[in-house]
C-alpha cells in the first residue's frame, strides 16, 4: 500500500497521470526525459509552436552563421526515449487553470493533471513595423531565422548592420567578420555587453570588436531604417545624425518572454516571466503558489537564496536544463521528496576568438577586481563584489578558474578576495567600479534580470524607447 | 548522429579536438565549436572524444557517456 499524503497519490499519478509540457525546446525536452527517467508512465504531451523537434540554439549564432554547420543540424540528442504525443507547429493560445486545459491555436484543448510551462522567450522585434517588414531585416532566435540570415550572408551583402551589442548581436558581428563581411554594430549603451558584464568588461569587448574590424558605434540609437523602391533595406539612420548603408540589418534588442498566451489564466505571468517558487511551482496573481502548474527555463522567474531571495530571470542554457530537471522531479514527487532549484547562474559566449564565461550575477555588483591576467591582453579573470562579498566572476579565455569562484560565491566569501592569486598584475591590486548602467534603463544584453521580491509584481516592464 | 556539449562545463582541455578534429575544434585559445550532427561514420572518434573529456561535457545520443546529462546541479536525479 503506497503512503497516502496530502499531495494526493503519487504512485497512481506516476502510473496514470496526464502531464502536458508547453514548449518543445531545451527545457521541455530535458523535463520530458527526466519525467520518464524517474518513472512517470502516464500520458505525456509535448506542445511546441515551431514545427521542429527540440533543437539547440547556441550554435545558431556561431557555427551556423559561420557556415560550418547547416541550420537544421542542431537537433538535440535524446538522452532516452520519452514516448510522448507531439503537437509541434501548434502554439498554445490559452490556459484554463480551473478546467485544467491548454487551448491550442488549432482549436483543440489538451487536458492535464500537471502542466509544465517552458515557453521561453522570443526576439524583440524592431519596433517600427513597416521598417521591420523590409527585405533584409532579420532577428535571430529560431532555426528558421538562422537559415534565412545564413542564406543572406552567403549571398555576400555589402555591409551588415547589427542593432544591439548584447551577446547575440556581438556573436553575429563576430560571425560576419569571420566570413569577411563588413559590419557596423550600433549600441545604445556605452559599450558592448555592458548590461551583462558592466562597463569595465564592456570596454574590453569594444576593443575586441574594433580589433577585428567592426565599425562599432556606441551611445547611438538607430532612428530609422530606409528601404529602396523594391522594399529592400538599404540604409540606417542614427541619433547622432550619421547614417550607414547596409543591405542586411539584424535586430538584436534582447528577448520578450512568451507569456501572452497566459493572459486571463490567473497565473502570475507578465513581461518579466512567470513567477515560481524554488520548487518551480507557478504563483498565481494573488501570490499564492499553485501545485499543478510548474515553470522552467527562460520564461521562469524564481527566488534565489544566494542573491537575496530576489526573483531571477535567467536566459541561460544551463538554467533551462537544471530547472527542467528539478521541475520534472517535483511534478511527480510528494512534498517531502521535492528539491529546490538553486542553480548557480552560468553562461558562456564565443566571439572574436575569445571564450567568455561567467558565474553568479554580475549586474548585482558595484565593484570588480581583475584577480588574474590583464584586461589589455583580453585574457583575464574578473571578480565582482556586492556589499563586501563575492557575487560573480567573469573570464576571458580563463574558464578553468571559474569553478573556484563559484565556490566563493556559494560561501559568500569576502570581497575584495583576501587570498593571493597567480598572475596578479598591478591593475589587480585595487577594486574598481564595475560600471553597470542605471538598471532602470536596461540595455539589450542582461542575461540575468533581477526582478524584485514579490511573486505578484508584474509592474516592471521594459519597452524599447521609440525612436 | 547527434551530440551536444555543455559549454558551461567545458574548460577547453581540447582532448576532443585531438581525438575527433573534424567534429570538435577550438576557435582561439579555448572557445569550442563543434558539429552537433556529424556523419555516422564519425561515431568511433566522437565516442573516444566523449570518453576522454576530462570534465565529461559531451552528450552523445544513444550513449551513456558524459555527465552533461546531470545539468550540473545538486540533487538525486541522474539519468542513465
Amino acid at each position: 500500500m503506497p503512503p497516502v499524503s496530502v499531495d494526493g497519490f503519487p504512485e497512481t499519478f506516476r502510473r496514470e497521470g496526464r502531464i502536458v509540457v508547453v514548449g518543445a525546446s531545451l527545457a521541455g525536452l530535458r523535463a520530458a526525459e527526466t519525467l520518464r527517467a524517474e518513472g512517470f508512465r502516464g500520458t505525456l504531451t509535448m506542445i511546441g509552436d515551431e514545427p521542429h523537434e527540440p533543437y539547440d540554439r547556441p550554435p545558431l549564432s556561431k557555427q551556423v552563421l559561420l557556415g560550418l554547420v547547416p541550420p537544421d543540424h542542431t537537433a538535440l540528442p535524446r538522452r532516452r526515449a520519452i514516448d510522448a504525443r507531439w503537437r509541434l507547429g501548434t502554439a498554445a493560445t490559452g490556459l484554463d487553470a480551473a478546467a485544467k486545459e491548454v487551448r491550442l491555436a488549432d482549436g483543440d484543448t489538451v487536458p492535464y493533471d500537471r502542466l509544465l510551462i517552458a515557453t521561453g522567450v522570443r526576439s524583440r522585434p524592431w519596433p517600427h513595423e513597416l521598417e521591420s517588414d523590409l527585405d533584409g531585416v532579420f532577428v535571430l532566435r529560431t532555426r528558421d531565422h538562422a537559415a534565412r540570415l545564413h542564406r543572406r550572408l552567403s549571398a555576400g551583402p555589402r555591409r551588415v548592420l547589427v542593432i544591439g551589442a548584447g551577446f547575440t548581436g556581438s556573436e553575429i558581428a563576430s560571425a560576419c567578420r569571420g566570413r569577411g563581411l563588413p559590419v557596423t554594430v550600433a549600441e545604445r549603451g556605452p559599450a558592448p555587453l555592458v548590461g551583462a558584464l558592466g562597463g569595465v568588461i564592456g570596454e574590453v569587448a569594444a576593443e575586441l570588436q574594433r580589433a577585428h574590424g567592426v565599425d562599432l558605434r556606441c551611445g547611438v540609437q538607430v532612428t530609422g531604417l530606409e528601404g529602396d523602391s523594391g522594399g529592400r533595406v538599404r540604409r540606417a539612420h542614427f541619433s547622432d545624425g550619421s547614417a550607414v548603408d547596409a543591405d542586411v540589418v539584424v535586430v538584436c534588442l534582447g528577448a520578450t518572454r512568451n507569456t501572452e498566451w497566459l493572459a486571463g489564466s490567473g497565473l502570475g505571468a507578465g513581461p518579466r516571466g512567470i513567477a515560481c517558487d524554488a520548487g518551480c511551482r507557478a504563483f498565481d496573481v494573488r501570490g499564492i503558489v499553485t501545485d499543478d502548474v510548474f515553470v522552467a527555463g527562460d520564461v521562469a522567474r524564481s527566488p534565489h537564496p544566494l542573491f537575496g531571495y530576489q526573483f531571477l530571470s535567467l536566459e541561460h542554457w544551463g538554467n533551462a536544463v537544471a530547472q527542467a530537471e528539478t521541475a520534472a522531479h517535483n511534478m511527480i514527487s510528494a512534498s517531502v521528496d521535492r528539491r529546490p532549484h538553486l542553480w548557480m547562474p552560468s553562461f558562456w559566449s564565443a566571439q572574436f576568438g575569445v571564450n567568455i564565461k561567467s558565474v553568479g550575477v554580475p549586474p548585482m555588483a558595484d565593484q570588480l577586481l581583475v584577480t588574474q591576467g590583464s584586461l589589455t591582453e583580453h585574457r583575464f579573470t574578473a571578480v565582482y563584489g556586492h556589499q563586501g562579498r563575492v557575487i560573480a566572476a567573469t573570464t576571458f579565455d580563463q574558464g578553468k578558474w571559474l569553478e573556484f569562484y563559484e565556490r566563493q560565491i556559494e560561501r559568500a566569501a569576502p570581497f575584495p578576495p583576501e587570498f593571493p592569486t597567480v598572475d596578479r598584475r598591478p591593475e589587480g591590486r585595487h577594486p574598481i567600479a564595475a560600471g553597470f548602467p542605471d538598471p532602470s534603463l536596461p540595455t539589450h544584453g542582461p542575461t540575468v534580470t533581477l526582478s524584485g521580491h514579490s511573486p505578484a509584481d508584474r509592474r516592471l516592464s521594459f519597452t524599447p524607447r521609440r525612436a | 548522429m547527434r551530440l551536444v556539449v555543455d559549454l558551461n562545463r567545458c574548460q577547453g582541455y581540447a582532448q576532443c579536438a585531438f581525438l575527433a578534429p573534424d567534429v570538435f575544434a577550438l576557435h582561439g585559445a579555448e572557445a569550442l565549436m563543434y558539429d552537433p550532427q556529424p556523419a555516422d561514420d564519425r561515431r568511433p572518434q566522437v565516442l573516444r572524444a566523449a570518453h576522454a573529456c576530462p570534465v565529461q561535457a559531451i552528450t552523445v545520443e544513444g550513449e551513456d557517456v558524459g555527465r552533461a546529462s546531470d545539468g550540473g546541479g545538486a540533487g538525486a536525479s541522474r539519468v542513465g
